[in-house]
C-alpha cells in the first residue's frame, strides 16, 4: 500500500496550486464535527486501546486509535468504548486482562503501538481480540510516512470490519463534493476530493461558474462533473492524478448528469439536444451516442446496476418524477419506485438489493431505502431533514452519504444503512453538496 | 398540468409559432392583423413609426419586463404574462437582428439534474410563448441553470417563488 499512497501524494502535490493547499489546511485545522445522532444498541462493542509511541524520534501528529474508533463507530455496526472507560491501556496481547474487558461488557479488543520505521515513517503494529474467547482475530503490521497515517487508520479499521462482520470495510475511500462561496456575480465553485470522513480535503477543479453532479471512474482516477464554464451546461472527464481533462459533451441544451459504467469504458448521461432531457450512453473511445429513453417527459440522473446491463434514472413520464429501470442498450423502462409523490438521484446498493432516493412530499425531502433483498420492497426513511439530497452509497453498501441544509448552508452527513447512525461531515465554510462516494482504493 | 393538456398546449403553440414564422421572416415586413400596431408596420428599422429601438429597452414599462415567474412544478405560462410575451415578441420581429437567451431557473427543492430540465421546460414555454407572438425560434437560445443561480437564498415559498423564473436576457439589442 506504501507506494500506491506515496503516488497519490506526489499526485496532488503536483496538481494542486499552492491556494488549495493553504485551504484545505484551514478546513482540517478547524476539523470536522463528529456528531452521532442516533444510537444502536445491536452494535458490537469494542475497545479500540491508544496506542502509544515507543520511538525515540517525533510522535505522530494522529491519533491512529481515535481514527480507528471513529471510522467503527460511524459505520453503525460498531459501539466504541470512551477512553474514559478504559480502567487498562494494553499495547499488545499479554498485557490483555480478559476480566476487565469482559466485565465492561466488551465483544472485541484492539490493542497496538506505534514505532519509529526511519526516515520520517511509522509502523503500525496491532492486534484484534475476541473477547470472550480469550482469542486473536488479527495481527498486523502497517508502515507509512507520517502524512499518511490516517490511510493507515482507515485500512486498520477496514481489516477489523471485515474480519468481525465478513464484510468488506469501505472506511479506505475517498468522497467528491461540491462546495460553493458566496452568491451571484461572487459566486465560486470548488469540486473537491477528500477521505471518507472528510478530512484531507483537496481541491480537484474550481470554477467562479456553477458545478455539479461529479461521479468516479471504477478505478478511482477520474471523475466525471458537469460545469456551466462554457455558459451552458457541458460534461468534462477529468483525471485526478494528472490533472488533465477532457471535454466529452457540449451539445446545445442540457449536457448532465454523467454516470460511469461499472468497466468504465461508458458513460451515461443527460442531453437535450433533441429538444427533450434523454438518457444517452456514450461509448468512451469512440464517444458514439447511444439513446437510451425517448419519452415526452424529463429523463435524468442514469445510475448503472453492478453488472452494467441496467439503468435506474429518474423520469417524470408519469406526471411526477419517480425511479424508472431499462436496459442499457435501450428498449422500454419499467417504474420502480411507487411510494411517494416524488422519487430522485437514485443510488444503488453494489448487490442492487437497495436504492436510496431523495423522497419529497409536500415541502419535505429525506433520504429513503428501499430493500428489495426480501420478497416484497420495503421502506425506510434515513434522514430526518427537509431538504435532504443526493444520496451515495458506501462501495459496501454499509452507508450512505447525502446532503442536507442546514439554514442557509448545505452539509454532508454518512448515515448508516440502517438509519441509526448518522453523522456529520463539517467539511469547509459555505455551502457543501452533492457527495459522491468513491470506490476501493485496492482491486480485488 | 396533466400530460394531454401539455401536449395540447405545445401544439396549440407550435401551430401559432408556424403561423407567424412566415411572417417574421420577410424582411420587411408586410404588415398582416397580429402586430400590436396593426397595419402601420412596413419596415424593421427603429426608425420606422410604432417600431421598438434598443433605447425602449431601457424605457418601455413592458419590454422592462424581463423576468418570468412559474409556480411551483409548472412550466405554464401564467396570463398576468401574456403583454410581456407580445412586446418582447415585437421587439423581436422590429428588430431582426436582436437575440434573445432565456435563462430557466427552479427552486432549491427537488434533484439538481431534474432542476436542470424544469428550467430548460420553463425556457421553452416562454420560447414558445414568444414564437406564438411572431418571434422568430432563430432569435432565442434556450439555457438552463436548474437551481444553481438563485436570486434569493432562503428556504421558503416567498423566497422559492422568486427562484422559479425565466429570464430574458438580450444578448444583442
Amino acid at each position: 500500500m506504501s507506494p500506491s499512497l506515496r503516488r497519490f501524494a506526489a499526485v496532488f502535490a503536483l496538481l494542486l496550486p499552492i491556494a488549495a493547499f493553504a485551504s484545505a489546511a484551514l478546513a482540517q485545522e478547524k476539523g470536522l464535527e463528529i456528531d452521532i445522532v442516533g444510537g444502536n444498541a445491536s452494535a458490537l462493542p469494542i475497545a479500540v486501546v491508544p496506542m502509544p509511541y515507543q520511538g525515540s524520534g517525533a510522535a505522530p501528529d494522529i491519533d491512529v486509535a481515535g481514527v480507528v474508533r471513529a471510522d467503527l463507530d460511524r459505520s453503525g455496526q460498531f459501539r466504541g468504548l470512551p477512553e474514559a472507560s478504559m480502567t487498562e491501556k494494553p499495547s499488545s496481547g499479554g498485557e490483555i486482562q480478559y476480566p476487565t474487558w469482559r466485565l465492561l461488557k466488551q465483544d472485541y479488543l484492539v490493542v497496538g503501538r506505534v514505532v519509529d520505521a526511519g526516515g520520517g515513517s511509522y509502523r503500525v503494529e496491532y492486534e484484534l481480540f475476541d473477547v470472550a474467547k480469550q482469542e486473536r482475530l488479527l495481527g498486523l503490521a502497517m508502515t507509512a510516512r507520517s502524512s499518511a497515517m490516517r490511510d493507515v487508520a482507515h485500512q486498520m479499521a477496514d481489516a477489523i470490519y471485515e474480519k468481525v462482520l465478513g464484510v468488506r470495510g469501505a472506511f479506505w475511500t475517498r468522497i467528491a463534493y461540491i462546495t460553493a462561496v458566496g452568491t451571484g456575480k461572487g459566486s465560486r465553485y470548488a469540486l473537491m476530493v477528500a477521505d471518507s470522513d472528510g478530512f484531507n480535503p483537496q481541491t480537484v477543479v474550481r470554477s467562479p461558474e456553477p458545478l455539479l453532479s461529479p461521479s468516479w471512474s471504477p478505478d478511482g482516477r477520474r471523475l466525471a462533473y458537469v460545469s456551466f464554464e462554457r455558459g451552458n451546461s457541458s460534461i468534462y472527464i477529468q483525471d485526478i492524478t494528472t490533472g488533465s481533462r477532457e471535454l466529452v459533451a457540449s451539445f446545445r441544451g442540457i449536457n448532465g448528469a454523467p454516470s460511469f459504467s461499472p468497466d468504465g469504458r461508458r458513460l451515461a448521461l443527460t442531453l437535450s439536444r433533441s429538444g427533450n432531457p434523454e438518457i444517452y450512453v456514450m461509448d468512451l473511445g469512440s464517444k458514439a451516442l447511444t439513446q437510451v429513453t425517448n419519452q415526452f417527459g424529463i429523463d435524468t440522473e442514469p445510475t448503472w446496476s453492478a453488472d452494467g446491463g441496467t439503468l435506474y434514472f429518474t423520469s417524470d413520464r408519469g406526471g411526477r418524477p419517480q425511479i424508472y429501470q431499462a436496459s442499457a442498450s435501450g428498449g422500454g423502462a419499467t417504474r420502480v419506485t411507487f411510494q411517494g409523490s416524488y422519487n430522485a438521484s437514485a443510488t444503488v446498493s453494489f448487490d442492487g438489493k437497495k436504492i436510496a432516493v431523495a423522497q419529497g412530499s409536500g415541502n419535505v425531502y429525506r433520504i429513503a431505502l428501499l430493500d428489495r433483498s426480501l420478497g416484497s420492497p420495503r421502506w425506510s426513511t434515513l434522514s430526518p431533514g427537509s431538504l435532504d439530497e443526493s444520496p451515495s452509497f458506501a462501495p459496501n453498501a454499509s452507508m450512505i452519504l447525502y446532503a442536507a441544509r442546514e439554514g442557509r448552508r448545505g452539509v454532508l452527513y454518512a448515515v448508516s444503512a440502517d438509519g441509526r447512525v448518522r453523522q456529520r461531515l463539517v467539511l469547509a465554510d459555505g455551502d457543501v453538496r452533492e457527495p459522491a462516494w468513491g470506490p476501493y482504493r485496492t482491486q480485488r | 398540468m396533466n400530460t394531454t393538456t401539455r401536449v395540447l398546449l405545445t401544439a396549440l403553440l407550435c401551430t401559432a409559432a408556424v403561423a407567424c414564422s412566415k411572417k417574421v421572416k420577410e424582411v420587411p415586413n408586410t404588415g398582416t392583423d397580429t402586430g400590436p400596431s396593426t397595419g402601420n408596420v412596413t419596415d424593421t428599422t427603429s426608425t420606422a413609426p410604432g417600431a421598438y429601438g434598443p433605447n425602449d429597452l431601457d424605457t418601455d414599462a413592458c419590454l422592462r419586463q424581463r423576468v418570468v415567474y412559474f409556480d411551483l412544478d409548472q412550466d405554464a405560462l401564467r396570463p398576468e404574462f401574456q403583454a410581456a410575451m407580445a412586446c418582447h415578441a415585437k421587439y423581436l420581429r422590429d428588430r431582426p437582428s436582436a437575440r434573445i437567451s432565456l435563462e430557466g431557473n427552479a427552486d432549491e427543492r427537488g434533484s439538481r439534474e431534474y432542476n436542470l430540465g424544469l428550467g430548460e421546460r420553463r425556457g421553452n414555454a416562454v420560447s414558445s410563448a414568444l414564437q406564438a407572438n411572431g418571434g422568430s425560434g432563430a432569435q432565442l437560445a434556450v439555457v438552463s441553470y436548474g437551481e444553481e443561480r438563485p436570486t434569493c437564498t432562503e428556504s421558503n415559498e416567498d423566497c422559492w417563488a422568486k427562484n422559479r423564473r425565466v429570464e430574458i436576457v438580450y444578448t444583442a439589442k
